[in-house]
């Protein structure tokens, strides 16, 4: 397999129909998805083949822009409770290669994928390299939010985000979950927002649900958070002048909420997938109901998606030979 | 990882804190690590012929090798206090998993804990992540003239800032001290009987506590009866009959649909019914004042209907 086959089999598919609605969308997690080419989802924290690359640049926009980590005080218990949960998720899922090992409060995490063996004790900042939330996202593809539950509202108040779509982690810092939301066109949502708020201040321990949310992206790039949008939002011009199957990308966030076990707060795991229009076309029946789909979106969500100008152009692409039935 | 949501549980250590309160060591029979908990959380443990009681964890609550619970013998109850009682080392327990519904809030400047009795409990796991977060707490605590105070030196050791009270009026006019002198951003928590907690969060309001810094554990309530009402089934059309002495948790089931429950006093969440039509006589301790409102989901384990209301069964 070519890693460019590798990516199109595990690329989490986001339709499951022929319309889309924004929505809640959530499912108990994880649980294996198959698709026409291959399958997704059967782990919470996704380990594949760009497992390194992104890595070194998750480390390398954090040592550029070292806000893109950002926590208030009273998060301290949650971080530490994010590493712990993590790393044993990790673990877990890849007996293989990592490990987290100990007794008590002092623990002893190895990743032979990175060649990284780490001692710390839990709560003792000064006994790993950076903090907590930082060395969890130094060991998983995914960005991390933490929320805090208080008097009856949710609270982005850490993260560890390098890979933001078009939102900044230092920016919303603080944020109530219904603020966070804001853009987020309210008669379209149709009360989504609230409602996803209350199953999520409901989620018990141990509980971990997840959704899936698209959007789109000019070329590779897992960066486009609106802290770096001078280097990347001139990059955008690309889709009106490239070719398109190559420049335009389908950006997939698979987003799990996890309540974690002992500070109670609730971990947003975000893991982002780029897949170029050219390699949608190559699945006949992603190319078919992803065409079904831009036709039945509605103007606001098309403005909201920013695919308004580029739909007739995107479909022309989808459409350009005919597509036998699936 | 445990799968599913029991947890076998084996009796290590039994022993006794005070008269009528024991406290109970348990551990996974596999020796296992246990899982972590929130401070506040309860073990919901099965107390033979379907009895389910909560009781809350007491001990360390991050990956805990074991759980502690304290049981106050109350000969007047469901009897579900009077089987703890009868527990020995090495006997088997079914439990739940622990669930989260008196959680410290983290941004909180100051904790202020309010217990009465064998209100205590759920304080003590409080205690211990204030102490490994540096959170700034302090603690009253009503104890019956002339008993013994549950867990003291634990206690001790916990809290920097402990005062026992003994007798109604002693607390009373501490509470009424305390609650007008904390710093602002103080959280309240209070924990005891049902009467004690009623007259905290009356003063605490009288005070000009937003209620959303109030937070209180109640257990062992026990609910009056309600007026006997009718349910329609919406999807089968059937229509049970709900007795005044049995909750609408109990008619349904007894009607052959299982339905999840855990706590069965309006705490926990777990037998939430959406989609519910008609006059609903809240009496939980978990919707919040907003779903009330919206009328249309309801806990059956405590709340009723009005004449006739209908589910969404």
């Amino acid at each position: 397999m070519t890693p460019d086959e590798a990516r199109l089999s595990r690329f989490p598919w986001p339709f499951t129909g022929d319309a889309y609605r924004y929505s809640a969308n959530v499912e108990p997690a994880p649980k294996l998805r198959r698709t026409p080419v291959g399958a997704w989802g059967g782990a919470v924290l996704d380990v594949d083949a760009d497992y390194e690359a992104e890595l070194s640049e998750r480390a390398a926009v954090l040592a550029r822009d070292p806000a893109r980590h950002v926590e208030l005080p009273h998060m301290r218990a949650a971080t530490w409770d994010a590493l712990v949960w993590g790393l044993r998720e990790l673990a877990a899922t890849h007996p293989e290669t990592m490990s987290l090992a100990g007794a008590g409060r002092h623990l002893v995490w190895s990743n032979h994928r990175l060649g990284l063996t780490q001692g710390f004790r839990l709560g003792e900042e000064d006994t790993l390299p950076m903090a907590p939330l930082r060395f969890l996202a130094s060991q998983i593809q995914e960005d991390v939010v933490l929320l805090d539950q208080r008097e009856g509202q949710l609270f982005a108040d850490a993260g560890c985000v390098t890979f933001a779509s078009n939102w900044s982690m230092a920016f919303d810092l603080g944020m109530s979950f219904r603020e966070i939301h804001g853009p987020v066109p309210h008669d379209l949502a149709d009360g989504a927002i609230p409602r996803a708020e209350q199953f999520l201040m409901r989620l018990q321990p141990g509980e971990v649900f997840r959704r899936i949310n698209w959007t789109s992206t000019a070329g590779h790039r897992l960066d486009t958070a609106l802290d770096s949008y001078h280097e990347w939002g001139p990059s955008r011009r690309a889709l009106a002048t490239g070719d398109l199957a190559a420049v335009f990308h389908m950006r997939n966030e698979v987003q799990h909420l996890v309540r974690l076990p002992e500070s109670g707060a609730i971990m947003f795991l975000i893991r982002t997938y780029l897949l170029p229009l050219g390699e949608i076309c190559r699945v006949p029946e992603w190319r078919r109901q992803f065409a079904a789909v831009l036709r039945t979106l509605p103007e606001d969500i098309l403005q909201y998606k920013g695919l308004t100008a580029l739909r007739p152009r995107i479909l022309a692409v989808l459409e350009a030979e005919p597509v036998e039935a699936a | 990882m445990i799968a599913g949501p029991g947890l076998p549980l084996v009796v290590d250590a039994v022993l006794d804190v005070a008269p009528d309160i024991r406290a109970f060591v348990l551990r996974h029979p596999s020796g296992d690590p246990l899982p972590s908990f929130v401070p506040g959380s309860h073990l919901p443990v099965f107390c033979g012929e379907g009895r389910i009681n909560s009781y809350s964890l007491t001990g360390e609550s991050g990956a805990p090798e074991t759980y502690a619970i304290s049981v106050h013998h109350r000969r007047d109850g469901r009897g579900g206090s009077t089987f703890m009682h009868a527990l020995r080392v090495g006997d088997r327990l079914a439990c739940g998993l622990p669930r989260s519904a008196f959680a410290p809030v983290a941004s909180a400047r100051h904790h202020l804990m309010i217990a009465g009795g064998i209100g205590i409990t759920p304080f003590l796991s409080h205690l211990r992540a204030a102490r490994r977060w540096g959170r700034s707490a302090s603690l009253l605590f009503a104890v019956r003239e002339g008993a013994p105070v549950p867990h003291a030196a634990e206690l001790d050791a916990l809290c920097g800032d402990l005062r026992v009270l003994r007798g109604r009026a002693a607390m009373t006019a501490a509470v009424e001290a305390a609650l007008v002198d904390q710093p602002l951003g103080t959280h309240l928590y209070v924990c005891g009987p049902e009467a004690m907690i009623d007259d905290v969060l009356e003063r605490a309001a009288r005070a000009g506590w937003p209620a959303e810094r109030c937070h209180a554990e109640r257990f062992g309530a026990v609910l009056p009866p309600g007026a006997p009402f009718e349910a329609i089934l919406r999807r089968t059309g059937r229509r049970i009959a709900v007795p005044a002495e049995a909750s609408l948790l109990d008619a349904v089931e007894a009607a052959g649909i299982p339905w999840p429950s855990l706590c069965r006093q309006g705490v926990c969440g777990e037998c939430r019914m959406e989609g519910v039509e008609g006059t609903i006589l809240h009496r939980d301790h978990y919707l919040s004042p907003a779903e009330r409102e919206a009328g249309n989901c309801l806990m059956p384990c405590v709340s009723r209907g009005a004449g006739l209301i209908t589910l969404d069964l």
